[in-house]
């Protein structure tokens, strides 16, 4: 690919420095990601994963190296709307409805009174939840309420989606229907996304490229290109590809934890 | 005799019939609900009538309720003008005054770690003042008019409104100020959209309590000096007076007012928090 990255991270360090001691939570981080990429960050609790999604949203500064986010610095880029971000939780605001909460990044960024329903109305169904514009957060179910809050980091046509845990919480089966949901959005509307996630089969099933993090420092063992084609169905769980693939991440994983 | 066995069969039978209603078919409708509590203030009033009729209770002891029901209708004007005195000029004007003061204190503070620490200790300081000290220093500053009753229910309710609203204003978790920091939102931005919002449930707190503080430092305040008319006067000078039924039916007055201004409150509190898990049901 000629064009630049959109992320680009270049030797990034970022040390905490908490009352028990400095921690190093990156150390040395390289990583591109390109346009249309969907980048899972797999590893265990504490190697860094929400961490560098969080540099990314200039939500943590590093302390040493460089990264860049459509070619400008991570606040830059904040300030410039370039990222959706999606939280563990849904984090809907209870005193708004559904649609309320779609419209408080629009009403933030000034859109226009007509553009902000449009967008809403779009946003809705795009996640599947048309009609439930008047509900409030609290009559929905937990997976409805992530699907809200994934519509709401859409809502401003942002060219990145940046999703940390998002369905950490919600069981098995609501995972499955959401995970495939995100892979047809993803198809639909051509973002870049960055996943956090500790489930392996889940990183495998969405990501064209895994990248494997491992604890103390927090840094990258592996970066997996998958093979599997864009397009999949559930069932391209059970194929050898697959296996292969999810084998090759469960090894940089143990290999991260050798020295435990 | 004939009053007192009256008072308790009568108690008796009502007591009865509640146990009846409350165990009943109809236990969960709104008219059982309703009905349940009517009996029992009906049954009260009856029993104190007649006790202190059957007892011969001296009325400077305990007036009967029908002699305070005299009272309230036939004195209706003075009443009234004490009530407009004392409630709508004092507790009124100071309740606003002091609340609204204090709420603009809480948001101008809110982003002085600084002043918030250095102003709440002061604002504890004033509130632990007794009452019965600072109001007759107020008279002499504010005179003897409804004014100074004003300045003391501003005392009163200023610190427990602005302790309320800081706390408020700081009850929101790190993911939604996250959130809006993603959006970059400026500070107006996030205090309007989501703090002050998140806020609200804490602020109707210091609301309520400020209600109560109000009618009680209005009618206080009066004691220290006051013109002829007003809730606290006329309950200082009818005691003097042994005119029980009328100090009985100022507190009858007082308590009507109060429970309904606090049930206002509470009313547009149910309105504006209906999201909070507190209200929901």
């Amino acid at each position: 690919m000629t064009e630049r990255p959109v992320i680009e991270a270049k030797d990034l360090d970022l040390t905490f420095q908490t009352n028990d001691g400095p921690i190093h939570a990156l150390k040395g981080v390289d990583l591109n990601v390109n346009k249309g990429d969907f980048v899972s960050f797999i590893g265990p609790s504490g190697c860094g994963k929400t961490t560098f999604l969080r540099v990314v949203a200039g939500l943590e500064h590093p302390t040493g190296g460089t990264i860049t986010v459509n070619g400008m610095s991570p606040d830059e880029a904040r300030q410039n709307r370039a990222y959706g971000y999606v939280f563990q939780a849904a984090g809907l605001y209870p005193w708004r409805t559904i649609g309320g909460n779609i419209k408080l990044p629009l009403e933030i960024m000034g859109y226009a009174k007509s553009e902000q329903d449009a967008k809403i109305a779009k946003v809705l169904e795009l996640v599947d939840l048309a009609g439930f514009e008047k509900k409030f957060p609290w009559q929905l179910s937990g997976g409805m309420q992530q699907r809200a809050s994934i519509a709401r980091a859409l809502a401003f046509d942002a060219e990145i989606l940046l999703m940390d845990e998002p369905f950490g919480a919600l069981d098995e089966i609501v995972r499955d229907h959401l995970n495939e949901q995100l892979l047809e959005l993803w198809a639909r509307t051509e973002k870049t996304i960055g996943f956090v996630t500790h489930s392996i089969p889940e990183a495998v099933y969405l990501s064209t490229k895994i990248v494997v993090m491992s604890p103390r420092p927090g840094r990258i063992t592996d970066v997996i290109e998958s093979p599997l084609p864009r397009e999949r169905p559930l069932d391209i769980r059970d194929t050898p590809e697959f296996l292969e693939v999810a084998h090759r991440v469960r090894e940089g994983l143990r290999a991260g934890h050798a020295y435990d | 005799m004939g009053w007192v066995v009256f008072a308790v069969a009568f108690w008796l039978a009502t007591w009865f019939l509640n146990a009846w209603i409350a165990r009943g078919p109809h236990a969960q409708t709104r008219a059982a609900g309703l009905l349940v509590p009517v009996i029992f203030g009906v049954t009260v009033i009856v029993v104190w009538e007649a006790l202190v009729r059957g007892l011969n209770v001296p009325g400077v002891i305990l007036p009967p309720p029908s002699a305070i029901w005299v009272k309230l209708v036939s004195a209706t004007d003075i009443l009234w003008e004490d009530f407009v005195q004392t409630f709508v000029k004092g507790a009124l004007s100071g309740y606003i005054i002091g609340c609204g003061a204090a709420f603009v204190t809480a948001v101008l503070i809110d982003r002085s770690p600084f002043l918030q620490r250095g102003l709440l200790p002061v604002g504890n300081f004033v509130a632990a003042l007794p009452i019965i000290g600072t109001a007759p220093i107020l008279v002499m500053w504010f005179g003897f008019d409804w004014q100074s009753k004003s300045a003391v229910v501003v005392v009163m309710v200023f610190f427990p409104m602005l302790v309320n609203t800081v706390q408020g204003l700081a009850d929101t978790t790190t993911m939604q100020r996250d959130l809006m920091h993603t959006y970059s939102a400026s500070y107006a931005q996030a205090l309007v959209k989501l703090r002050l919002p998140a806020a609200m449930p804490a602020i109707f707190n210091g609301l309520k309590i400020a209600t109560t503080l109000a009618l009680i430092g209005a009618i206080v305040a009066e004691f220290f000096g006051s013109p002829i008319k007003g809730m606290g006067f006329r309950i200082s000078t009818e005691v003097g007076r042994l005119g029980l039924d009328m100090v009985w039916a100022e507190i009858t007055v007082a308590a009507l007012a109060g429970s309904a201004f606090y049930g206002i409150v509470a009313m547009i509190e149910k309105g504006v928090t209906f999201w909070h898990p507190s209200q929901r049901s």
